[in-house]
């Protein structure tokens, strides 16, 4: 009783139950793929292709996960995981510090300093927001070959790194920092890179945590555009080695290799995410003001 | 330390003007209280000096020196704000010593600079603290120690004092005063409280709608108002201002009632202030007009009684003794004191 009074909303016994109930099944089902394939990752392609694939980890794993580090893999042209997860990391890196660079500097420029065009100069990066990589695949294509970026990591990175939402979510925050913390650092005798440097990054440390996450993973997953401009095989992201590894006949390819290869994709963006886990919320909910 | 000069200085947004020429010179080491009714101008006058805002037009000099053009950290000068914008991610030692390190002062010399504006303000013990972990006056405080450190040529406050309780305020207008005393540092100091603005200054600017109604000391605006908008913003309660006729040495009242004034020198039709404490009650009629009270509010020391006068609906305020026996329907015989009636023109409401 006491505690109904304290909380009208807690929730009787049963509700707590089946509350439980639904959210323990959404994460079965959620984590249910993620976990077969890692049980995958553990047995023979021989157990994989014949059915059922079984529930528990098989004795293969040592094989399996020894055969994708050491010997390249066959059907990815003989590059060894560890630089497609270098070239990965390499290029989510670059494009999450890329976009990050970017639009702090854009939305910096736009929420705090008064020059012509502003708002036209906001209008026009706010539009790209209607015009993703995809939409502009062809002419960006032509760029990159013109200035002879293609199978280079620039080439990969560049494109990618122009980024709206990012420019919006800094100019959102940009704009709740009081004018008096800019005035007082004016009268305190700092100058615009000053302004910046001592008091606007550190102040918008949370909400970079966050883009840096959100960018992190949209970087480490990127499909069309690194299979776009990487001819060579020691320019590939992992998850374009993870398509080229499959092939038409089942019986060709190495299932048992490829889930290992999904496991190790899958792992660092779930590193990120779990090590910047607080960072990332908290630039999500709330500001330090 | 430094004296400023305004020279007919001017703020225009748009086209709209919002000062309107306002030319003071403020000594070295004085203590001057710009005061106002919120959107008066006051505190854009104030963010003009420190070089926040645009000069339109006119000069504004410190220590002799135009700063018309000159950014904020070229004119010597240290501002606290209303909010305190301090640096939220900054230790209190850090926010003291921001300014100092971006002009470059030596390590040793900042730390001796922070920790002697940290024992004038009482401030050692949270010299560590985020301004998060501290209270309200503690952020005021850092906030003026924010600017004490620099030794600057003159100190702009505005609005200090209007975050913190009734309480805090009072002490902190008592220290501010004393710092004032001990560092005799040039001081601007913007506030919408006439309580702050008397107790502080050495001079007023007493501003409404962009326009200095009155630049004087605190005792020669309260005695003498220059304006009718002066003599009813300082004073609380305000002064009694109503329509009044002057001919042959008497005053004619609204309600009819006419009484006789010694050395009264003006005449026609005229608005006249009377300060409820210069409101003189006799025990009976003769030379007075009569006053019926509509209510008595008893502050302890003193009463306050609010009435009107009898036949109109004039309404006059009027200090009582602590002791009163007067009550609500009373009719009081008052009589004017000639020596400190304030006549102003009803045209322009200046002082006559």
């Amino acid at each position: 009783m006491a505690e109904s009074v304290q909380n009208p909303m807690a929730p009787s016994g049963l509700s707590r139950t089946m509350a439980h109930f639904w959210m323990v099944l959404g994460v079965i089902i959620v984590a249910f793929p993620i976990y077969y394939v890692f049980i995958a990752s553990t047995h023979s392609v021989q157990t994989i292709l014949r059915p059922p694939l079984p529930l528990l980890p098989g004795p293969e794993a040592a094989a399996n996960y020894g055969e994708a580090f050491s010997g390249g893999v066959g059907r990815i042209g003989g590059v060894s995981v560890w630089l497609l997860l270098g070239n990965t990391t390499l290029i989510a890196l670059g494009i999450a510090i890329g976009k990050i660079v970017i639009s702090m500097a854009s939305a910096y420029a736009i929420v705090f300093f008064r020059f012509p065009f502003r708002m036209a100069c906001f209008w026009l990066i706010f539009i790209t927001l209607m015009l993703p990589v995809e939409v502009r695949i062809q002419p960006t294509y032509k760029v990159m070959v013109d200035l002879g970026l293609i199978d280079t990591y620039a080439g990969l990175i560049l494109p990618l790194i122009a980024s709206a939402t990012a420019t919006l979510l800094f100019r959102q925050f940009f704009m709740t920092i009081p004018d008096e913390l800019l005035e007082a650092a004016r009268v305190d005798g700092a100058g615009p890179w000053r302004f910046f440097k001592d008091i606007l990054w550190p102040l918008s440390l949370t909400n970079v945590a966050a883009i840096f996450v959100i960018q992190f993973i949209y970087g480490w997953t990127q499909y069309l555009w690194p299979l776009l401009v990487t001819n060579s095989n020691e320019m590939n992201t992992i998850v374009i080695a993870l398509k080229k590894m499959i092939s038409f006949a089942d019986a060709d390819t190495p299932w048992n290799l490829v889930m290992v290869t999904s496991v190790l994709a899958i792992l660092p963006p779930i590193l990120v995410v779990v090590l910047m886990q607080r960072w990332f919320v908290k630039g999500l909910v709330e500001t330090e003001k | 330390m430094a004296r400023i000069q305004l020279q007919d200085v001017r703020k225009s947004y748009a086209g709209q003007q919002v000062i309107h020429g306002i030319t003071t010179d403020i000594a070295d080491g004085e203590f001057v209280v710009i005061v106002g009714p919120s959107g008066c101008g006051k505190s854009t006058l104030l963010r003009m000096v420190a070089g926040l805002e645009d000069i339109t037009s006119g000069t504004i000099s410190i220590g002799d020196r135009v700063v018309n053009g000159l950014e904020p950290r070229a004119r010597d000068i240290a501002m606290v704000f209303q909010n305190y914008a301090l640096y939220p991610h900054m230790t209190v030692r850090e926010n003291m010593a921001y300014g100092l390190k971006i002009a470059r002062m030596s390590k040793a010399d900042i730390d001796a600079a922070v920790a002697k504006a940290a024992a004038m303000l009482e401030l050692e013990p949270y010299l560590d603290r985020k301004p998060r972990a501290l209270s309200g006056g503690q952020r005021q405080r850092v906030a003026m120690g924010r600017a004490l450190v620099r030794e600057p040529a003159a100190f702009l406050l505005d609005e200090p004092l209007s975050n913190l309780d009734a309480k805090l305020r009072v002490q902190m207008r008592l220290q501010i005063r004393d710092l004032h005393q001990r560092t005799g540092q040039t001081t601007l100091y913007v506030t919408h409280d006439q309580v702050e603005a008397m107790t502080l200054a050495d001079r007023l600017i007493v501003m409404e709608k962009g326009v200095a109604q009155q630049i004087a000391t605190p005792h020669e605006v309260y005695t003498t108002p220059a304006t009718e908008f002066v003599a009813g913003f300082i004073g609380s309660p305000a002064m009694n201002i109503f329509d009044a006729r002057c001919e042959d040495g008497a005053v004619l009242l609204p309600g009819g009632h006419r009484v006789t004034v010694a050395d009264q020198a003006v005449s026609g039709d005229v608005r006249l202030g009377l300060r409820p404490e210069d409101i003189e009650i006799q025990p009976e009629a003769g030379n007075t007009f009569p006053i019926v009270l509509r209510s008595v509010e008893w502050l302890g020391a003193d009463a306050f009684g609010y009435g009107v006068i009898e036949n109109s609906d004039t309404q006059v305020t009027l200090r009582l003794a602590g002791n009163t026996h007067a009550a609500r329907g009373d009719r009081l015989h008052v009589a004017l004191p000639g020596d400190r009636l304030h006549f102003f023109s009803p045209q322009d409401g200046r002082r006559i």
